[in-house]
């Protein structure tokens, strides 16, 4: 196989895998940011995932091919909902907030194959008929060779991500809401003083996370996969949590280690078409990932990089 | 009544008890909303532990890794330790034992403790790598672990597969000599797959119990978790206790792994996904109060979950109630400031 058709594999590839990495991050992004640990993105990127397959499965008889994104509207507004279990426990009830994460994790796996058998009857969603297609990007398709690398036959979600990206970056860097966030997630006590509702900012950024890591997990199943299974998710939150320290809690940092990380995963696909990798077994490629966050954390230590209250609980009067 | 649940003195058990009993609430509020008779599920549930002997050996089967993933975690709380790593290490336990099986036919009397030395070994160094990169360079365990688990579950994959005679899902039977299984239990259990792997679990609850409690260095351990900065002072050496509970946690949750692939199984298997007897050991170490009997009891009660989940399906009820249940109890032991405040709440009432 030449290179250039090697590449126009690879890079629709790439974009497929990162999209739901990097949705996810974001989202993580926004409960650290605020304070709050979300080892939780895994669980709600499943619940995310049921749903959108769910509601894809039950309205596309009618609906038809509009149907996926009604199902990845209705798995964001499930992550939504489901965060705030974290958010409460997390933050009114002063929780730990790992073992917290675990728990939306644990529960997440149990309770969406159960409620697959309740609807039905079975380990798993239906196969839905309607997943998100692969399509030429209007217009940006026809540029010479770019466009036919980047921008045909590629799933438009992951430029509906790479868009969300660029507007969270504003929104947190350039706005007076994304500084508040910021400031809560590093010093609670003085942004308390100076008249910021700690809770309030903290349920609006593990709530945002849940929203975020729905969206992530709608996008993947309706993208990567024919129908919900326990296995749909396969640590990708995980991978996605990687890609936020990786990234350095920053969003175009999570951009690119959500690239990166898509890449491999891509590569894992393709190896075994390119000489000098298909020696390397396919998994490498999924341990890769969580290997090279490893090696980072080793590199960045010392350099506080993460939120620095991420992972407190706070209480109002303490210092 | 009131009076004995909020007084301070019994708030160690009152509080997990209270875990439990909210969990079981939650799940039956499930079942509710989900159109099926609570009533109906928790009596198969009962039935699927105490139905008959083999219910009742299949049940113990299914508390084995539990109890010893519980130890794991627990002795890494003691430390001020969060390791969420048992996962992986007991991954690398599970395959290692099964690898000294594999390779090597001992007598029974040398190659059984010698798997499980095995396995042991494999967690500990697994709980090596965290423990030394935090003590080194002060990087977090929660996510190093995290990371690890995934490492373990596709690196083992991977030997699984390229081991003599294994196929795409599994590798050959471990030679009886370095099996755990046993004809005498099974058949006086109606041929349950109960192996002898309760007494290894029993013998690590006591060895835990002795590290922590009769021990210097489990004292050490202790202090290190109560406040780092004191036993620095004191002239502990915090670093290298920290690689040391991580070690020890990871034996613990390595020899977890050994009970599944040469009790409950003879050969590896290879997964797909985590299968949660790492996760779950939070659970079991927050319900036990970290306490090697407490531990051994809360992991007979999420064993019991686990084995009547089959009684449960049988009944029509979706067998992933049980993990829905035991993630609602590790939910309510994690909010045990809020348990506590409704307690000191009861009791300012009653007065």
């Amino acid at each position: 196989m030449d290179f250039m058709q090697l590449i126009s594999i690879i890079i629709p590839l790439t974009l497929t895998s990162a999209a739901p990495i990097i949705s996810s991050s974001i989202g993580g992004l926004f409960s650290e940011r605020s304070g709050v640990v979300n080892i939780g993105l895994e669980g709600l990127m499943m619940i995310g995932a049921f749903t959108a397959a769910t509601v894809t499965v039950l309205v596309e008889g009618p609906l038809g091919i509009v149907s996926p994104w009604i199902g990845i509207l209705a798995g964001v507004i499930a992550g939504g909902i489901f965060s705030i279990i974290h958010a409460y426990v997390s933050i009114n009830l002063r929780a730990d907030q790992v073992i917290s994460g675990t728990a939306i994790n644990l529960l997440s796996a149990g309770l969406t194959i159960y409620l697959c058998e309740i609807i039905f009857n079975q380990q798993r969603t239906l196969a839905f008929l309607h997943g998100i297609k692969k399509d030429d990007i209007i217009g940006l398709s026809q540029i010479p060779v770019l466009g036919n690398l980047f921008f045909s036959n590629v799933h438009i979600t992951s430029y509906l991500v790479i868009l969300i990206v660029i507007l969270v970056w504003y929104v947190v860097y350039k706005t007076p809401f994304g500084l508040r966030l910021r400031a809560v997630g590093e010093h609670p006590g003085a942004a308390d003083s100076m008249g910021i509702n700690v809770y309030r900012m903290r349920y609006i950024g593990v709530i945002l996370s849940g929203m975020f890591a729905g969206l992530g997990g709608g996008i993947m199943v309706l993208t990567q996969d024919i129908q919900y299974t326990y296995a749909t998710i396969h640590g990708t939150g995980f991978i996605a949590l990687a890609a936020l320290i990786f990234g350095k809690w920053h969003p175009f940092g999570v951009l690119g280690a959500g690239l990166f990380f898509g890449l491999s995963q891509a590569l894992g696909i393709v190896a075994y078409q390119i000489d000098f990798l298909s020696s390397l077994p396919q998994e490498f490629f999924w341990a890769f990932p969580y290997v090279l966050t490893i090696i980072a954390l080793v590199v960045f230590s010392g350099k506080s990089v993460g939120p620095r209250a991420a992972g407190k609980p706070y209480e109002k009067g303490e210092r | 009544m009131i009076k004995y649940i909020t007084d301070e003195k019994n708030q160690r058990f009152i509080v997990p008890l209270i875990s439990v009993l909210f969990g079981f609430i939650a799940g039956a509020i499930i079942m509710i909303i989900t159109g099926i008779n609570p009533i109906d599920g928790y009596s198969a549930l009962l039935d699927g532990v105490f139905g008959n002997t083999r219910k009742f050996g299949e049940w113990i089967v299914s508390s084995i890794p539990l109890i010893l993933t519980g130890l794991a975690l627990a002795f890494g709380f003691r430390t001020g330790l969060f390791n969420i790593g048992a996962e992986g290490q007991f991954i690398v336990g599970a395959f290692a034992a099964v690898a000294a099986g594999i390779f090597v036919e001992l007598p029974k009397i040398i190659h059984l403790p010698l798997v499980l030395l095995a396995a042991a070994l494999a967690g500990a160094i697994w709980g090596f790598i965290p423990g030394i990169l935090k003590a080194k360079f002060r990087v977090h365990e929660v996510v190093v672990t995290i990371m690890l688990n995934y490492t373990a579950l596709h690196f083992i994959n991977y030997l699984i597969k390229i081991l003599p005679g294994s196929t795409n899902t599994r590798t050959v039977d471990v030679f009886p000599s370095a099996s755990l299984s046993s004809e005498f239990l099974s058949s006086i259990t109606r041929f349950s797959r109960l192996h002898w792997g309760f007494i290894v679990a029993l013998l690590a609850a006591f060895l835990y119990w002795y590290i922590i409690e009769r021990t210097t260095f489990g004292y050490e351990l202790r202090s290190v978790g109560f406040n780092q900065h004191a036993s620095e002072y004191a002239g502990m050496k915090v670093n290298r206790n920290i690689v040391y509970s991580m070690m020890i946690s990871g034996a613990f949750a390595g020899l977890a792994g050994a009970m599944i692939s040469i009790g409950t199984f003879d050969y590896a298997r290879v997964i797909g996904a985590s299968e949660g007897y790492g996760f779950n050991g939070i659970a079991v170490a927050l319900l036990g109060n970290n306490n090697g009997f407490g531990i051994v009891i809360s992991g007979l009660l999420f064993g019991a979950l686990k084995a009547g989940s089959s009684a449960m399906a049988l009944a029509k009820v979706p067998k992933e109630i049980s993990e829905i249940i035991m993630a609602f109890i590790v939910l309510f032991a994690a909010m045990n400031y809020g348990i506590k405040r409704l307690l000191i709440h009861l009791r300012k009432e009653e007065k």
